[in-house]
């Protein structure tokens, strides 16, 4: 337990000195984030344990005697798709797609002889050349590591190794200036933006929270992320869960708070989990609760975690879930900044945004600025998927075109793609073709080009994607997340929804174009909330830039060939040799003939559902 | 004749919960994870202890997707449908659940061992498309192999049996 500001600095210059020996030193770092875990992270970690357990290491002739303790958990590393990773220190040797199997080599060959295994490095799909470290690979360069700094060197689950980076400097620093005026000034000087989408400044929302009156005020963390594609939120709770808490603390400080609330996805139990052990060990050495460090401040925090409903990331709406109610939204103003949960004033930021604080202080406004753009500084998280050599998490400064993450830094389109557009923003986000590679990615340019930072999810689209197909998929998702309370919303994007499954189904009229552009544009105008504001940007973008695909749908074309209606599956009787293994295994009885003979296909019966393609092993059913 | 349930562990739960009335949502998800489902007794029976009306607490159970008022299977089987799944054909992972159990999304089969729903996004992009059984995660899925987990764990029910 922590009782003086001058205790918890000497405690933090000892543990500053303890994780710089300890990356000088031999230890064990495995990725545990869900994509890693997803793909057996967590049983290399145990059998690396197991295996610095049985044997005595001997490293420089020195033994060791907290040999498990070695084996360390850390947050994501990005890659997901390339992960398990395991990273050794000190030499910083990178290794993906680590199976259990493997951590008997690694043992050899790395911990005892400190060599490395090649066939277990890093293949940096820009050259084709394995890397021996992280810092060598082009994607990792190509990235501006800030939020993320430490990649693959942080524990995720340790306070004490987040204090050996120099964490809870920045709460202890506001503490001890005792100016809350000068943390405003100072958040408003770095320009910060809101990283839940709408990119309203943190500064000026904080300066309204601290001036509103209120006997007591509440410090929310929007950690509700419900966008399909988007894991960013996710990612930084699981890795970093002390920066976001740090974040909410100086917050808490700087408006007045006593009480602040987690409001976490209930679908990401790690997530919930880490931050729940975050704040459990904070209150252990007296960073959270009554009279922090003797100076009078008092900060509790609870997590709340959401039960899956994509309108509580709507602020007003999330206030009404952490008060037990149906997550609806309600007109702003006033503000939550004013009237905030249970009527008291509320300052409600995004798990990123709470990111960025403590780092600002630490940094100064100044220097903060020095990344990103003049608008938007600073460096962002995305969240990468589709046809891509390389998903996962990035962080690159505002200002970065989608060209550099596309190419440089994913590593371009996996072999038999190529690339058609992207879609940024989630669910009402937009898709943005070729011409918009070279855009830079910050909150105004993306404004201006009809799309939208959001929540940060990129997904790259290749010419296998049916852009109807994709506003319609958005559609589906929105109109079931409507809350139902404006009729606009409700009724407009259910009518939306119908028009474009009649795309898809082919039978789209001309007519049926213009009701979609006219129902998208009231829409967006006559909806309370920011959910039906934004959710025809799909189709609205898509209109716009791909609008030859929907008079295709019109002339009975699906020119990507996704949607299953236009497909029409036929067998090649030069090809067929009359095994009847398609007909055996047709869950409609669609396919008939005689034993030797070609088979025949029943259009009518047929449901596409494509099982006679992958049972032929004459590959004689074609899609045409 | 109706079996009378035993109310204690909702009472454990109110209990944890200090019988708090902001707290109504996590207190439903611990009896759902304690019932695999929303009984309506027990819905009632919360109302009464926290003072809020039954109809009040259906509006919370119907407005959030984590919710089922029907039961949920022994394994649930939770399809992502997030974009990139959506690309990577989750809808034929479906199909092929379809195929192998007979339930569709929203479904549970008759011996109440498995239970199929969609979700909008689990996070896990990277290893699209993906399914989740019982907070397990599957990942890079194709129907065969899809159908190759269920026969697993059907087989491993069987020897349980």
């Amino acid at each position: 337990m922590l009782r003086t500001i001058d205790e918890a600095i000497q405690y933090i210059e000892e543990k500053k000195i303890e994780r710089k020996k300890k990356l000088e030193d031999l230890n064990v770092y495995v990725c545990v984030g869900t994509g890693c875990a997803a793909k057996g992270s967590l049983k290399v970690y145990e059998a690396l344990k197991k295996i610095f357990k049985e044997n005595n290491v001997n490293v420089n002739l020195q033994k060791l005697d907290d040999n498990e303790e070695r084996v360390r958990k850390t947050g994501c590393c990005g890659r997901c798709s390339s992960g398990p990773w395991v990273i050794v220190m000190p030499y910083g040797y990178f290794y993906s797609e680590v199976k259990p199997e493997d951590v008997k080599e690694i043992y050899e060959e790395t911990i005892l002889k400190g060599k490395p295994v090649e066939r277990l490095l890093f293949t940096d799909p820009a050259t084709g050349e394995r890397v021996e470290r992280l810092e060598d690979a082009k994607f990792y360069k190509a990235q501006s590591f800030y939020i993320m700094e430490d990649i693959g060197k942080c524990e995720c689950d340790s306070i004490d190794d987040y204090m050996g980076r120099g964490g809870y400097l920045s709460f202890i620093k506001v503490l001890k200036e005792g100016n809350p005026d000068w943390v405003v000034k100072t958040i408003k000087d770095s320009g910060l933006r809101g990283r839940g989408g709408a990119g309203f400044p943190t500064g000026v929302k904080w300066e309204i929270t601290k001036n509103s009156k209120g006997d007591r005020k509440f410090v929310v963390c929007n950690g509700d992320e419900g966008d399909p594609g988007a894991f960013m939120n996710r990612t930084l709770l699981e890795r970093d869960p002390h920066a976001v808490l740090e974040g909410m603390l100086i917050a808490a400080y700087t408006i007045g708070a006593q009480k602040g609330y987690a409001y976490i996805r209930a679908e990401y139990p790690v997530a919930v989990e880490m931050f729940r052990k975050a704040i459990e060990d904070a209150k252990r050495l007296g960073l959270v609760g009554e009279n922090i460090l003797g100076t009078g401040f008092s900060f509790d925090i609870e997590i709340k975690e959401g039960a899956g409903a994509f309108v509580c990331g709507e602020e007003t709406a999330l206030l009404a879930s952490i008060e037990g109610k149906r997550g609806v939204p309600r007109p702003r103003p006033p503000y939550p900044a004013q009237v905030g949960l249970w009527g008291y004033p509320t300052l409600i930021n995004n798990v990123e945004t709470y990111a960025n604080v403590p780092k600002i202080i630490r940094d100064g406004a100044e220097n903060y600025r020095k990344r990103g753009v003049p608008n938007s500084p600073g460096t962002k998280m995305f969240s990468v998927t589709g046809p891509v050599r390389l998903t996962g998490i990035i962080e690159v400064e505002f200002g970065t075109t989608l060209r550099q993450i596309v190419y440089d830094i994913c590593g371009g389109l996996t072999d038999d793609n190529e690339f058609k557009a992207v879609q940024i923003g989630g669910p009402s986000g937009a898709c943005l073709s070729e011409a918009f590679l070279d855009l830079p990615l910050d909150y105004d340019s993306l404004k201006s080009a009809g799309a939208m930072v959001g929540s940060g999810g990129i997904v790259v689209l290749s010419k296998k994607a049916c852009m109807v197909e994709v506003a319609r998929f958005f559609l589906d998702f929105t109109k079931r997340e409507s809350c139902g309370k404006c009729i606009p919303c409700r009724e407009g994007l259910m009518q939306s929804y119908r028009i474009l499954e009649r795309f898809t189904q082919g039978k789209g009229t001309y007519e049926d174009l213009e009701n979609l552009e006219f129902l998208a544009g009231l829409i967006k105008t006559a909806s309370a909330c920011g959910l039906g504001q934004t959710a025809p940007n799909p189709i609205l973008s898509t209109l716009r830039l791909f609008r030859d695909e929907y008079i295709a749908h019109i002339e009975g074309i699906c020119p990507s060939g996704m949607c299953t209606a236009f497909k029409k599956y036929v067998i090649n009787p030069e090809l067929c040799k009359g095994c009847g293994l398609c007909a055996r295994s047709c869950p409609q009885s669609a396919i008939s003939g005689e034993r030797g003979k070609p088979y025949v296909i029943d259009q009518e019966k047929c449901a596409k559902c494509g099982i006679c393609v992958e049972k032929c092993k004459f590959k004689a059913i074609e899609i045409r | 004749m109706k079996l009378k349930r035993n109310f204690a562990k909702v009472e454990e739960i109110l209990k944890k919960h200090g019988y708090r009335k902001d707290n109504l949502i996590k207190i439903l998800l611990d009896v759902q994870k304690e019932y695999r489902y929303l009984p309506e007794d027990v819905i009632n029976y919360i109302g009464v202890a926290l003072d809020i009306s039954p109809a009040k607490i259906y509006g919370v159970a119907t407005f959030y997707a984590q919710f089922s008022l029907k039961p949920k299977g022994k394994y649930t089987i939770l399809v992502c449908d997030g974009t990139a799944c959506h690309m990577a054909g989750s809808t034929s992972l479906i199909g092929a659940i379809k195929e192998e159990l007979n339930i569709g999304p929203g479904e549970v089969t008759e011996d109440l061992m498995f239970s199929l729903d969609q979700v909008g996004c689990l996070g896990a992009c990277a290893l699209a498309p993906v399914m989740v059984i019982n907070e397990e995660v599957y990942g890079n899925l194709t129907p065969e192999k899809v159908k190759e987990i269920l026969r697993n764990l059907k087989e491993r029910e069987m020897e349980n049996a």
